[in-house]
């Protein structure tokens, strides 16, 4: 539902292929790339690709991070033997990169193209901005590129204009200029069809005639899946460096890819003692903030969020991974679940209660020996009938639950799970006249 | 464009059938007391004609058409669209309303629009100076006018947020879902909403924070703003920019939400696509300060946006600027027939009673049993019909004897007249069921009526203590042949195979055959005056079904009686012969046969006798 990072493996096939439409050197070009993953076979890779025994090649991992050649971890003009050998020494290390560890599984290799460093790097990248995408390009690529920002040309390409007809800033390129503006308007109209947000090749250099991309990063967005299945192919969205996701959280993904609702989890700190179990996209957001602005930053658990009225079967579940994550390890000090939520527009507040109280209902021996508290407050749609079933649990349950709707102030509950004010027996309420 | 969107008399074509949305702006519009529904019409691709719906205490008909153009054609007045259409037509359905001449305002309901197509609507917007809210939004609300689809959620919510009539504070924020619960803070601490707008949480929505709030800016009534802000993007900042060049002039509570993530670890995507902070400028922290800088009011947390929002309010009250809006009561709406049954507030009688079957249940039932134990049990398209026809789980002989029955009555030959008629009419091109249906037709005291017959006049003879001679007397004098008695070609030196082996099955199997024995009785006189004057088969169905029942021993004698008096054989006869029915229907429509003439040489002309 957002930009997402794409390997370069994958940038540049659908890159290549889609050049190849207009720029005849990028035939074929995109057939000469392999990657290399855990399981990777070295001779059913060898006998897909053969041309990785007939060239010199380069090898980088293709993990979502750059700077890869500062790291080390570039291979440059090796054969395929010594290639191999040295993905395989890399394979399964954990390396670090800037302050993130993480460990190194997917490789890419492509042919090796000799370039003199000096001359012949140039810079360009495509970036969206609401009303444009701008062109950035510089003839000093590579790692010069930062220092000489001053020396990048930008063009803003309106929305609703063709690249056609706007006119490029461009630096000197001598005698390469007309071939350069040919590539990056073929480039621009790769990166709009496919709902690229980001592009950036640093550095292109050339062999002979033809222009060479050698690194790229890029970012598409993935809610234009459906209009690009022909030009991205059967493309995958990788984690980004180090980041793991946990069984539940991929799980909670699973159910959220199905529904037309919508179903977000993600784990801060398994052993926090603060459970959010929050509706909405933006309520969620305020009851986290709340959390951490009363201190309590160390102790929350998780953030997440259900929303567009999921079904009871969904919520359900939703509310069974959490109540199972959150009763995994004891604390002396006992725990607080928070179901909060703003008022909902449609979503049935009953509905989704259904589904939340039959999970408390299984769990309720777990929610007992954890010591478990329970604050909710909740608006919309069948409100009244949400919250007097959760009162009603209350009777049942064996951990106490505090129940509150609309004329109490929506992140109040956070205030009283966490600074219990025993003197001050009345919430807080929603404020002013009614 | 004009700062206003909406006025009381503002119409909508809403495109998609999303019912209870159209139903709630229009219980919105009996709130505010308009006149006119805002649903102007319907859009359904691909299907036309009205939708009605509750307008107040009545009802009324919407309009609906295949597509947007005739809509907006018809409609010359709708100026908004409310678009549902899925995210994967969103973009083509809502350019298309952007370019109709009409069309002042599109709101995009739809999540999950690609950012490129946001954008170039958006643009396009612009360029020809309208309006777009959302994508990803649930809408907005002008109060006391005008609502988009879900917005504000249920009548009760929208009277107690006073968004039936107008305050003044314009409000707009990313959030849908918060925006219903700002409504509600607004209506608490104020004299309550003028207009709110949820511009989609989305990276780029149609419409920004910016846009409305200076449109509110320009709304002379709209006297202070309140805005919610999010992590991400850089929106906030271009509001903070229009502070400082002194474009917005109102008080402006404001609030940026995601001050946690600094707590977060890098990369947690919050709800909204457009939640995620790309740089340092982009935290909800400093948008916060970077607004605060630049005048406008923001609180320290979203804990006390409602107190400042309650301070700002009471100054422009004490200062003269705002003369509290005056309450308006609304109306009462009826509650829905639903809601009132499910709340226990009514009740109705039924006007059907069911005791045999059960489709509501987890499982359809057939009289308490689950259909997959039916199956199981293997109980037969016998044990079927005892459970609804006679609410009893039958013995084995007995699920076998109606089975027995169904085959043996299931067809006989194409001559009989229910077999004619259906061959007549299959012929004359007719569908299975009218074919079907005109053979069944004919069933009745003269054809395939023996069975009920039978059972009638010898059960009624036997109850009543006649004796076989009495009962033969008895039909002599009114004048009918004992039904079940005599066969065209059967004999008592040339039996009925049919009757043989039935009348073995039931003394083996029956508790008692006392009916049979006493029809036996009969048989023994009538062949003694002509030898074909047999027990039929006919006769010995319906005979040894009473005995059946009684052997079962778990009807009562009333019931038993019940059962033949309703005509239940009658039914058996018609389920047996049904299958023979349609074997002749198909075999004639098999065949491509012709349609059916009677020759002229078949037919007695005499017409003037």
């Amino acid at each position: 539902m957002a930009q997402k990072g794409i390997r370069e493996y994958e940038g540049k096939k659908i890159l290549f292929d889609g050049l190849a439409r207009s720029l005849p050197s990028f035939r074929g070009r995109a057939a000469k790339l392999a990657l290399v993953r855990r399981d990777t076979d070295p001779k059913k890779l060898v006998k897909d690709h053969p041309w990785l025994l007939k060239e010199k090649l380069v090898a980088k991992p293709d993990q979502l991070f750059g700077k890869r050649g500062k790291h080390g971890l570039l291979s440059l003009n090796k054969d395929w033997q010594d290639t191999w050998k040295w993905i395989s020494e890399r394979m399964g290390k954990t390396v670090t990169v800037g302050k993130t560890a993480g460990e190194l599984h997917t490789f890419l290799i492509e042919p090796f193209t000799p370039h003199s460093e000096d001359a012949e790097e140039c810079y360009v990248a495509i970036k969206a901005f609401r009303d444009f995408d701008t062109i950035y390009l510089s003839g000093k690529g590579g790692i010069h590129v930062e220092e000489n920002w001053d020396k990048v040309k930008e063009t803003n390409v309106p929305i609703l204009a063709s690249i056609d007809e706007v006119e490029l800033n461009l630096p000197d390129f001598g005698k390469r200029k007309a071939q350069i503006e040919e590539f990056v308007r073929a480039l621009y109209k790769v990166y709009a069809e496919g709902h690229f947000t980001y592009l950036e090749i640093n550095p292109f250099t050339f062999n002979g005639d033809d222009i060479v991309p050698l690194d790229l990063v890029a970012r598409v967005d993935d809610t234009a899946a459906f209009e690009c299945t022909k030009v991205w192919g059967d493309l995958e969205f990788p984690s980004s460096f180090g980041q793991k996701h946990t069984k539940e959280e991929m799980f909670i993904r699973s159910i959220d890819e199905k529904t037309g609702a919508s179903l977000k989890l993600t784990i801060l700190n398994p052993e926090g003692r603060v459970w959010n179990m929050v509706a909405g996209g933006g309520a969620s957001v305020i009851y986290a903030d709340t959390v951490c602005d009363l201190g309590f930053s160390r102790e929350l658990a998780n953030y997440g969020e259900y929303s567009g009225d999921p079904s009871e079967e969904d919520t359900y579940q939703y509310a069974k991974t959490v109540l199972d994550l959150m009763t995994r390890k004891k604390d002396a000090r006992g725990k607080v679940l928070i179901i909060g939520g703003g008022i909902a527009n449609f979503t049935d507040v009953a509905k989704t209660f259904k589904g939340i109280i039959k999970a408390l209902t299984e769990y309720k021996k777990q929610l007992v020996d954890n010591k478990v508290k329970i604050y909710v407050r909740r608006g919309g749609p069948n409100y009244k009938e949400g919250l007097s079933n959760m009162r009603r649990l209350g009777e049942t349950l064996g951990v106490p639950i505090e129940v509150y709707g609309p004329e109490t102030h929506m992140t109040a509950v956070v205030s009283m799970a966490l600074k219990p004010a025993p003197a001050k027996k009345q919430p807080a309420k929603a404020g002013g006249r009614k | 464009m004009k700062p206003e969107l909406f006025t009381k008399d503002t119409t909508a074509i809403v495109y998609g059938y999303h019912v209870n949305a159209i139903q709630r702006m229009l219980d919105f519009d009996y709130a505010c007391g308009r006149k006119v529904p805002s649903v102007a019409a319907i859009v359904n691709p691909g299907s036309e004609g009205y939708h009605k719906v509750f307008f107040g205490k009545g009802e009324v008909l919407l309009p609906m058409y295949g597509d947007f153009a005739t809509a907006a054609a018809k409609h010359p007045k709708a100026d908004v669209v409310v678009n549902f259409a899925s995210f994967r037509s969103a973009f083509d359905s809502s350019m298309e309303a952007l370019n109709h001449p009409n069309i002042r305002t599109v709101a995009v309901i739809a999540e999950g629009v690609p950012e490129r197509r946001a954008r170039q609507l958006a643009a396009t917007a612009r360029k020809l100076d309208k309006m777009v809210i959302g994508p990803a939004t649930v809408g907005g609300i002008k109060a006391g006018c005008f609502k988009i689809a879900n917005t504000a959620g249920t009548y009760d919510n929208i009277v107690e947020s006073k968004l039936h009539r107008p305050g003044s504070v314009g409000f707009v924020s990313k959030s849908g879902g918060l925006s219903n619960e700002c409504y509600n803070i607004i209506a608490r601490n104020t004299d309550g909403l003028y207009e709110g707008i949820a511009i989609g949480g989305d990276a780029y929505p149609g419409s920004t924070l910016l846009d409305h709030i200076l449109r509110y800016e320009a709304i002379p009534a709209v006297k202070m703003i309140v805005a919610l802000g999010e992590i991400g993007g850089t929106e906030e900042l271009r509001i903070v920019e229009a502070l400082k060049a002194g474009k917005i002039t109102k008080p402006l509570v404001i609030w940026v939400t995601g001050t946690c993530s600094t707590m977060f670890p890098a990369g947690v995507q919050f709800g909204h696509a457009g939640a995620k902070a790309g740089s340092a400028l982009e935290t909800a922290q400093a948008k916060n300060q970077a607004l605060k800088e630049a005048g406008a009011l923001v609180p320290d947390s979203f804990n006390d946006y409602g107190v400042l929002v309650n301070e700002t309010y009471n100054k422009l009250v004490k200062k003269g600027v705002i003369k509290p809006a005056a309450e308006v009561e609304a109306p009462a709406l009826p509650m829905d027939f639903a809601q009132a049954l499910k709340e226990g507030k009514i009740r109705k009688a039924t006007t059907f009673i069911n005791t045999i079957s059960n489709e509501k249940k987890e499982e359809l039932e057939y009289l308490n049993i689950p259909i997959s134990k039916v199956l199981s049990s293997n109980m037969g398209i016998g044990g079927v019909i005892g459970l609804l026809w006679f609410k009893r789980e039958l013995p084995e002989y007995g699920r076998k004897f109606l089975e027995t029955a169904l085959m043996l009555t299931a067809d006989h030959g194409p001559a009989v007249s229910g077999a004619h008629n259906a061959i007549v009419t299959a012929r004359a091109g007719k569908d299975i069921i009218s074919s079907l249906v005109s053979g069944l037709l004919t069933i009745g005291p003269r054809f395939g009526g023996a069975i009920d017959g039978a059972a009638q006049e010898f059960k009624r003879a036997y109850d009543a203590g006649l004796t076989p001679e009495q009962f033969i007397k008895d039909m002599k004098k009114k004048g009918i042949p004992v039904p079940g008695i005599g066969h065209r070609v059967k004999s008592v030196t040339n039996p009925d195979m049919r009757v043989t082996q039935l009348k073995g099955f039931c003394r083996k199997n029956f508790k008692k055959t006392t009916l049979l024995d006493y029809a036996l009785e009969v048989e023994k006189l009538t062949t003694a005056k002509k030898g074909n004057l047999i027990l039929n088969v006919d006769g010995c169905i319906g005979i040894s079904f009473v005995d059946m029942l009684s052997s079962t021993g778990s009807f009562t004698a009333q019931e038993i009686d019940d059962i033949v008096k309703m005509g239940c054989l009658n039914a058996l006869f018609v389920v047996g012969r049904s299958i023979g029915l349609f074997g002749h229907i198909f075999d004639q429509k098999r065949l491509k046969q012709p349609m059916y003439r009677t020759p002229y040489d078949e037919i007695a002309y005499m017409t003037d006798l």
